[in-house]
């Protein structure tokens, strides 16, 4: 059976989460409550919540990062230090923990923070194709939940959204 | 006072208004924007001049190794400390007040560093050789060394500023978005649409987007206090009289935090002015960074003074002196108009009625950032001139004009980069002010006192 995704929106939080909230009851077939995907013009972690719990994985990419720069950083500038070193040492230590320990701090944070953004592109998608409906408004001020169905679902999500005060339903057929 | 923000501006009204200053700013853009132009031609000729010459046209002697160039390095470095300042602690505070004014401190950041990157390359002189610096095996066996704090100093600026820049622009995704939906077809749309990476705001881009701005802007603060105990390191790490202090890196995070935030309440009110952001850049949250500014001002104050009795009771004769140099000597003038600008003035900011003046503000920032540029003028020069070696007390030195071009230029090509910024990118973050009212909005609706529905 076709799919068809239907992009309704609204005008206050309030509404949209009713609105998610009775589609996560309603058991409607040919519609699975996983593929809703809420849009909104900003953070808003209460409405989130109506959702369901849905991990976020960014901060095992921050520990790796993190880990990996620091030891990156010290094995390299000792190992270097170590093996290629031209300076005289006058009896100081060739590998001196002190001042590695800077360099290595330094590199802990500068991997913590760029393999926080690889995995933050990761987890969140980015770059990503537009998808099958898009409105400016959702930019602006309105909310928008963007649902999957099969076609006979399509009158039920419908209704569902009327009910709530949808401003405007977008339909368009997916594949 | 008025509120931080009106509850009742519409959202709509948010995102046509910020991005109006994309489009339209008033007349004085422009003027900045020349102004900017001459100065680095001064800079740029100067420059030429000196690197045609060598070091000796801008009165680089020994003692005298280190001049205006260092100072305003520092001076620089500490300017940036203002956007960890308020993007960092104050989201991890959730201090909402900062949300229409932290992200033109964040390029701030950004553009202050790229500044101060500058005077390294100026200061060396043979600015073709730099890649010295850089650890590869080369044929003459140089190597960096990794023990001084000078090598610090570079590692930690290089990751102070990429990861400034990848702050700026994370933080920036949503309000591209923005952009891309709302700007005319052009060269402009091409390149939102580029750097927004598809962002539709959808539930899980949020979910990530929070959890990847509060993981940076934590791992932001350390680095930023970091970045100046370095550069506090390169001097109190020698041996040199007036340098070896041990409260010397609280001593420069303090006074980064204090410049970065006068040039904070600078730029505050000039962009207020230039992209009509009175709405937005509200007096009320003038005020409050006046007050934090005091308050940042009072701990420098303590600090120097510590610095000072530190010296005085430290039984280093040579140190000693150097103070009473400082307070008698040649630098007398400008050591004076530091304590001056950076202890006295900023008493102005704790009259209620200045708080909110917008040209007692302006004079009184600007009048603090003379203060802070003179202090790191007044750590560098005077050690020169009184060191250990008697020889070089009688080697007064005053900056050639070629140093003075530079540095006057410095501040040009800031200036460029952070208006060019403004009027390219959103200099006021749409969906946090958006949140802002939200939260506003949501507040009132409690106590029943809001007039319309919050969204």
């Amino acid at each position: 059976m076709s799919q068809r995704h239907l992009l309704a929106l609204f005008n206050d939080f309030d509404e949209a989460e009713a609105a998610i909230a009775e589609l996560r009851v309603a058991n409607i077939k040919g519609f699975n409550i996983d593929d809703l995907i809420l849009k909104s013009p900003i953070e808003h972690p209460e409405v989130e919540r109506v959702l369901g719990d849905k991990p976020v994985y960014v901060q095992w990419f921050t520990l790796i990062g993190a880990s990996l720069g620091g030891l990156l950083a010290f094995t390299g500038i000792s190992s270097s230090q170590a093996n290629f070193y031209a300076q005289l040492k006058g009896g100081k230590p060739i590998v001196p923990l002190p001042p590695n320990f800077v360099l290595t701090y330094e590199m802990f944070i500068l991997g913590g923070v760029y393999i926080t953004i690889l995995g933050f592109l990761i987890c969140a998608g980015l770059p990503a194709r537009r998808s099958p409906l898009y409105s400016a408004k959702v930019s602006e001020d309105q909310i928008g939940i963007l649902v999957r169905g099969d076609e006979n679902a399509v009158a039920a999500l419908k209704a569902i959204f009327s009910k709530h005060k949808a401003l405007e339903i977008q339909e368009e057929v997916g594949k | 006072m008025g509120k931080d923000i009106r509850e009742d501006i519409a959202w709509a009204q948010i995102n046509t208004d910020v991005l109006k200053s994309l489009e339209s700013p008033r007349r004085l853009f422009w003027v900045i924007i020349g102004v900017a132009i001459a100065m680095i031609g001064v800079a740029v000729g100067c420059e030429i001049y000196q690197y045609q010459n060598g070091m000796g046209v801008a009165n680089m002697d020994n003692p005298h190794v280190w001049g205006l160039y260092i100072a305003t390095f520092i001076f620089w470095i500490g300017m940036s400390h203002s956007g960890t300042l308020l993007s960092a602690i104050l989201h991890l505070m959730h201090a909402d007040w900062r949300k229409p004014i932290y992200r033109f401190a964040e390029a701030m950041t950004t553009f202050s560093l790229m500044t101060a990157g500058l005077f390294v390359a100026v200061h060396l002189g043979r600015v073709w050789q730099i890649y010295y610096a850089i650890p590869y095996p080369n044929e003459r066996w140089v190597w960096p060394n990794f023990q001084s704090p000078l090598l610090w100093d570079a590692m930690a600026i290089f990751t102070y500023l990429s990861s400034s820049v990848l702050f700026l622009y994370v933080g920036m995704i949503p309000d591209l978005a923005i952009v891309r939906d709302n700007i005319h077809p052009g060269w402009r749309k091409k390149l939102y649409t580029l750097l927004s990476l598809g962002w539709e705001g959808t539930d899980r881009q949020w979910r990530n987007f929070r959890i990847t701005y509060l993981t940076v802007a934590c791992f932001l603060i350390p680095l930023a206090v970091s970045v100046h105990s370095i550069v506090a390191s390169d001097f109190a790490m020698s041996q040199q009289p007036g340098w070896h202090i041990t409260s010397f890196p609280p001593y420069f995070v303090a006074g980064a935090l204090y410049s970065g935030c006068a040039a904070i309440i600078t730029l505050f009110i000039i962009l207020r002015y230039v992209f009509k952001f009175e709405e937005y850049m509200t007096l009320s949250i003038l005020k409050k960074t006046t007050r934090l500014t005091f308050a940042i001002a009072m701990v420098w104050t303590y600090l120097n003074l510590i610095e000072y009795a530190t010296v005085w009771y430290g039984h280093d004769q040579v140190a000693k002196d150097l103070l009473i140099q400082k307070a008698i000597g040649p630098y007398a003038p400008f050591w004076w108009s530091m304590n001056f600008c950076g202890s006295i003035v900023p008493f102005l900011m704790a009259f209620k009625r200045f708080q909110t003046s917008i040209p007692v503000m302006f004079a009184v920032s600007l009048l603090l950032n003379l203060g802070m540029w003179l202090e790191r003028w007044m750590i560098v020069a005077p050690t020169f001139s009184h060191g250990y070696y008697p020889w070089t007390w009688d080697h007064d030195q005053w900056p050639s004009f070629v140093q003075w071009g530079i540095v006057f230029g410095s501040f040009g090509w800031f200036t460029l980069l952070f208006m060019v910024f403004c009027k390219v990118f959103p200099s006021v973050s749409m969906y946090e002010v958006k949140e802002m009212v939200y939260h506003r909005t949501l507040a009132l609706k409690k106590d029943g006192l809001a007039t319309k529905g919050a969204h």
